[in-house]
């Protein structure tokens, strides 16, 4: 079979989502947030049908996240969930509880599962485990780096997502960090604005020059990465090892932002695809995203090219 | 914190198997596994030098591992190792042979996180059991049925999980839970935080985190700080869990294993804390009726404290209270100041071995399981050849003391702290 992998982004909303698909990516990842955490926008289930409807009529696939840890009161939920989303063709769910791998197997058999557990998906051996158990993709952590991705796709079957650009879920508490530090400081009425800002980041006094995006849900606080990581330079050495689908994560960007990265990874791996043989990076490919990029935020290889200890 | 007299049973889940839930501690070495067990712990867990988080922790060999069964074997009590990483695929050569070694050291069962090392651990040593780390953050019933059906006997509840969320599981599923009840926590999910990764390039889910939510931040709020730079900083550090105060609806709730978080912890910390929950349990189990919190548990739990203490997510959702904004870390009040080897009664003197600096005159204390107690100050000290000291400068070095009361070996005498 040939290859041509999947170029996967999130989206904010029905109007980002079919521009996106336009400027050339083959699958969109939504969801709502009682289900799912760090979503770039809200689809109800109105509109995931019509988000469905609308990617499909466009040659793109439609997932749905479902990556929550979940609680005893949203079990009961799953079931309906889950069939509804089903009835309306959407191609996958991601999930990262087993609690939706027992359900969908209950109530929506046949439906395809990417296992995404964000920072533990760590290796192919676990990749199979949950092969084995439904998934037919695995979303390895961003925590990995080149080697132990291509070790990964050359030692399992199942389907390999790797994000190659934005930023990355650090830290996720149940508590209220942010309200709770609100009100330590007595300043309980700041907190709705402060919730509400997207501006919200943390700095760790020793790093002056990195911010953390920090915001709250009502599943908890959620810190993300200081970088976003930009793999564009060197998408072939993935594109090499046949990873099968490659994330633009579009989380607290611009849909201009998101649409000029998608565009910069279609032109890439279009390229590598005509002729990989012959294929180079063209650096001028970079400048549109760095024109956009804010300048806070350092564009990155992420982990791709490190050594980590413990 | 306040004194229960009377109480109505709020909760009535049941426990499987295990007649009274398990009082597991945590033992960083040897010679703590020994304090943990002969305090009162039914089970201790350690690590391994593979596979465990805490890799700082001076962990066990094997041949340390089969010491500890043997002498946990003594009390009736059990080992477990955390083999708690989620493993990248270089660390999976040598997984079988690792896990195949603990079995044959005579560990009970392992605490793992990473699927891959569960199937393994089930399918290369069989006699072992796995129970699932709180590292897999489970919330929920359907979770824990899903590990259930995978043939695990145990499942260790994510520290967000509440009394009544943890009843709800107990009511759909029959297996043993595990829960904190005492210690740090990771104020994050466990397993869903990677700062120390990004901070540092170490890997948190491999044992690496260097603490990272402990650190000082501030808030900014579009560009501008939401406190004064530097002042009153943001963090995201947690006080103490410590359930004490809740032992009867720990136990009505049905949880089969209580459990103390701190391999890192020193011997007094570990041995304060599991004598403090073993009398606890004890009194309630034996006269449920009539069970009252002791003000001495809370005193023992105190002195070794270093941080303030909370009921985590048993009760609500921790809030502003619950968090450390300022420095309230302090060293413990009291500190573990020489260990007790012998005692001569017709001479009244212990054979002691230092521990920390003390000097005659000193305010001391002797603690040993079950709540044995008393105070007194160091009159008498000597060599063991008998030569008098003023002062025991020397770590490990054996003296002998006169104490007020008959001490036993194991027993721990500790100063208070200036
Ligand atoms: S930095 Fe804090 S929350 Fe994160 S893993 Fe370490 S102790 Fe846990």
């Amino acid at each position: 079979m040939s290859y041509n992998p999947e170029l996967l982004a999130t989206a904010a909303h029905m109007d980002e989502l079919e521009k996106l698909i336009d400027a050339g990516v083959t699958a969109i990842v939504v969801g709502e947030a009682k289900f799912a955490s760090r979503l770039a926008g809200q689809f109800d289930l109105d509109m995931i049908k019509q988000a469905t409807e609308l990617a499909h009529s466009k040659k793109a696939k439609l997932y749905v996240s479902m990556n929550n840890l979940i609680d005893n009161a949203t079990v009961d939920e799953l079931p309906q969930y889950i069939q509804s989303i089903q009835s309306f063709g959407v191609d996958a769910i991601v999930y990262g509880d087993p609690a939706v791998l027992m359900a969908v197997k209950e109530h929506a058999p046949g439906m395809k599962l990417h296992w995404n557990a964000e920072m533990t998906s760590t290796n192919y051996a676990t990749a199979e485990y949950w092969a084995r158990r439904g998934a037919t993709r695995f979303v390895m952590a961003r925590e990995l780096n080149m080697e132990q991705i291509v070790d990964t796709k050359q030692k399992s079957a199942i389907e390999i997502q790797v994000q190659v650009h934005g930023m990355t879920a650090i830290y996720h508490s149940k508590r209220s960090l942010v309200q709770s530090y609100a009100e330590h400081h007595q300043q309980r009425d700041r907190y709705a604005q402060l919730q509400q800002a997207a501006g919200l980041y943390l700095m760790e006094n020793d790093r002056p020059d990195e911010r953390f995006p920090i915001f709250e849900d009502e599943y908890g606080t959620h810190i993300m990465s200081s970088d976003d990581i930009c793999m564009l330079e060197n998408m072939h050495e993935l594109l090499d090892a046949r990873v099968d689908s490659f994330k633009v994560e579009g989380i607290l960007k611009s849909v201009e932002y998101n649409v000029t990265a998608v565009k910069a990874y279609r032109a890439v791996i279009d390229a590598y695809l005509a002729d990989p043989d012959n294929y180079e990076f063209d650096e001028s490919q970079l400048e549109p995203i760095r024109e956009l990029q804010d300048p806070g935020r350092e564009l990155s290889f992420g982990f791709f090219f490190k050594e980590q200890v413990y | 914190m306040s004194t229960t007299t009377k109480r109505v049973p709020r909760f009535n889940g049941k426990r499987n198997r295990l007649a009274r839930p398990e009082l597991l501690a945590p033992a960083g070495n040897l010679e703590k596994l020994k304090f943990a067990v002969h305090y009162g712990a039914d089970a201790v867990y350690i690590g391994g030098q593979q596979y465990g988080l805490r890799s700082n922790a001076d962990n066990f060999s094997f041949e340390e591992m089969r010491e500890g069964v043997e002498f946990a074997k003594k009390y009736g009590a059990k080992v477990f190792v955390a083999t708690n990483i989620y493993a990248h695929n270089e660390d999976l050569e040598g997984i079988e042979q690792y896990l195949k070694n603990l079995q044959e050291a005579g560990i009970a069962a392992i605490i793992a996180a990473d699927p891959i090392i569960i199937e393994t651990a089930q399918r290369v040593a069989p006699n072992m059991e796995v129970h699932l780390s709180t590292q897999q953050s489970v919330l929920n019933w359907k979770t824990v049925q899903f590990w259930k059906e995978e043939g695990l006997p145990r499942v260790v509840l994510a520290r967000e999980t509440s009394f009544e969320e943890i009843q709800e599981i107990k009511n759909h599923v029959d297996i043993e839970i595990e829960a904190f009840i005492h210690g740090a926590m990771c104020s994050s999910f466990s397993g869903r935080c990677v700062l120390s990764n990004h901070f540092t390039d170490r890997d948190s889910n491999r044992g690496g985190c260097c603490q990272s939510c402990r650190w000082k931040y501030d808030l900014f709020l579009e560009g501008a700080p939401v406190n004064e730079e530097g002042e009153d900083p943001f963090t995201m550090g947690s006080k103490d869990l410590c359930m004490i105060e809740h032992i009867p609806d720990l136990i009505e709730v049905g949880i089969d294993s209580f459990k103390i978080e701190g391999r890192m912890k020193s011997i007094h910390y570990v041995a304060s804390v599991v004598n403090a929950y073993r009398q606890a349990i004890d009194a309630y189990f034996d006269d449920p009726e009539h069970y009252e919190l002791k003000q001495e548990w809370l005193d023992e739990i105190n002195k070794a404290a270093n941080r303030p203490l909370n009921t985590g997510f048993f009760l609500d959702v921790p809030g502003t209270e619950d968090h450390i904004y300022t420095a309230e870390e302090k060293p413990a009040p009291y500190d573990f100041a020489a260990v007790v080897h012998d005692y001569d009664e017709s001479t009244q003197f212990a054979t002691i071995e230092q521990r920390s600096h003390f000097t005659v005159g000193q305010e001391i204390e002797f603690v040993g399981p079950g709540g044995r107690f008393f105070k007194q100050t160091v009159s008498e000290l000597t060599d063991l050849e008998g030569n008098k000291l003023d002062v025991a400068r020397h770590p490990l070095q054996k003296l002998r003391i006169r104490t007020l009361k008959p001490v036993q070996p194991m027993d721990i005498m500790r100063k208070k702290i200036k």
